[in-house]
């Protein structure tokens, strides 16, 4: 598979980068911390896809929670230890820092 | 489709009302797309319910193997009843318990397992509920007539890419001894997507 | 700032409106096109996806569901050499004229 293969429980953050084309990570996790729940298996690239490619290679999408506190800080209305779960792709995530 | 009459305020439909029938009209012309298969699609989505989806969650509450198997390797389950997802999303069941939530939503755009609930409604593809349910999803609830405790944990998941989400409700108390077509009919799509709770046997 | 798509988290009032509407003709032919041209992998959805994406924010925000699906259909097919706009405006416009547009 490569050099990339979080599993469940790894501490990831997601990178930051701008880019122009089609991509499938929101905002608002970008930058974020948080822990990989779940590996859901190997996808076609829709950031290859997208653009007439041919969607290779496959990338491991990632479900990864992150607190929502950590998301929107005092901008979250909810209960402090409640939850986002987000499907991202593995070339978006690097090991969080310890 | 259309041999029917445009409806009587043509004055009001959009714009692209006339450019997307005009592209049918070309594809079919060109032999690009049949007719039958647009029309196929058209039933289709007149006609889709969630009572699969139902069933599934019917299944779950009778068959303990069965609801392991659902949060394990959903795909293989529902496969086992005789379902056939679509080649291209992949399906994921998130259950709900005494203590943990629920609330599925796609924030960039509309993905939903339609496989197994028919097309998503309106609200679910709104730009508020995009907007506000991944930030102030207990409000969201609450608009829906859904408080939750305090000791439950709310757990959004944005579904981004090729899964598509299935909430499995709780099961109702009081339902007992109950038949799964009958467990089937409590299962409703906003309780598949999290809004809501299954009904209750008393409210059925 | 977000692109126009990626809406989760920005501010609004908006209560959720729950009500349904029954899809028009058109709408249909939109969703029943999607499922088509994907099938015959003419268009992927990642396509579609972004053809949305492309639109000018102020026509996505003003666009409904359909609307912005039946744009991106529109894009693709004439990106690819499909169709021409040449030609959907004529046929277009002749299906508003017998309209009475």
């Amino acid at each position: 598979m490569g050099a990339l293969g979080f599993r469940a429980g790894d501490p990831v953050t997601v990178r930051a980068t701008e880019v122009d084309h089609h991509h499938r990570t929101p905002w608002f996790v970008k930058g974020k911390s948080g822990k990989v729940r779940r590996v859901h298996g190997a996808f076609f690239n829709p950031e290859s896809r997208a653009h007439g490619g041919d969607g290779l290679p496959k990338r491991r999408l990632c479900q990864v929670e992150f607190q929502q506190r950590d998301i929107w800080g005092a901008r979250y209305r909810g209960n402090s230890d409640d939850v986002l779960l987000v499907d991202l792709f593995e070339h978006w995530l690097e090991p969080a820092k310890p | 489709m259309t041999d029917e009459h445009p409806p009587l305020h043509h004055a009001e439909r959009s714009r692209r009302a006339a450019r997307i029938l005009a592209i049918r009209q070309l594809l079919i012309e060109k032999g690009v797309v049949t007719a039958d298969e647009l029309d196929d699609i058209i039933v289709r989505a007149r006609t889709r319910t969630p009572a699969d989806g139902a069933k599934v969650v019917a299944r779950a509450w009778l068959d303990e193997a069965f609801r392991e198997r659902l949060l394990t390797d959903a795909r293989a389950a529902v496969g086992d009843l005789g379902y056939q997802l679509s080649h291209d999303a992949e399906l994921a069941v998130v259950e709900n318990t005494a203590d943990v939530h629920h609330l599925v939503i796609c924030t960039l755009c509309s993905c939903y397992p339609t496989s197994l609930l028919g097309p998503p409604p309106d609200w679910y593809k709104s730009f508020a509920y995009r907007q506000r349910a991944v930030i102030e999803p207990r409000a969201v609830l609450r608009e829906f007539g859904l408080e939750l405790a305090d000791s439950v944990r709310l757990r959004v998941v944005d579904s981004t890419a090729d899964v598509r989400y299935l909430v499995l409700p709780r099961r109702p108390p009081g339902t007992q001894g109950m038949g799964e077509d009958a467990l089937a009919e409590l299962v409703t799509r906003d309780s598949m997507i999290g809004v809501a709770e299954a009904r209750s046997r008393a409210a059925a | 700032m977000p692109a126009v798509h990626d809406r989760g988290g920005l501010p609004t009032d908006q209560p959720i409106d729950r009500s349904d509407h029954q899809w028009e003709d058109w709408e249909h032919v939109t969703n029943a096109l999607v499922g088509v041209l994907r099938r015959r992998d003419l268009i992927n959805v990642d396509e579609l996806r972004r053809g949305i994406e492309a639109m000018a924010p102020d026509e996505y925000e003003s666009s409904s569901y359909y609307e912005r699906w039946s744009a991106s259909i529109e894009t693709l097919l004439v990106e690819k050499g499909v169709l021409t706009e040449a030609e959907i405006d004529a046929v277009a416009a002749k299906l508003d004229s017998e309209w009475g547009r």
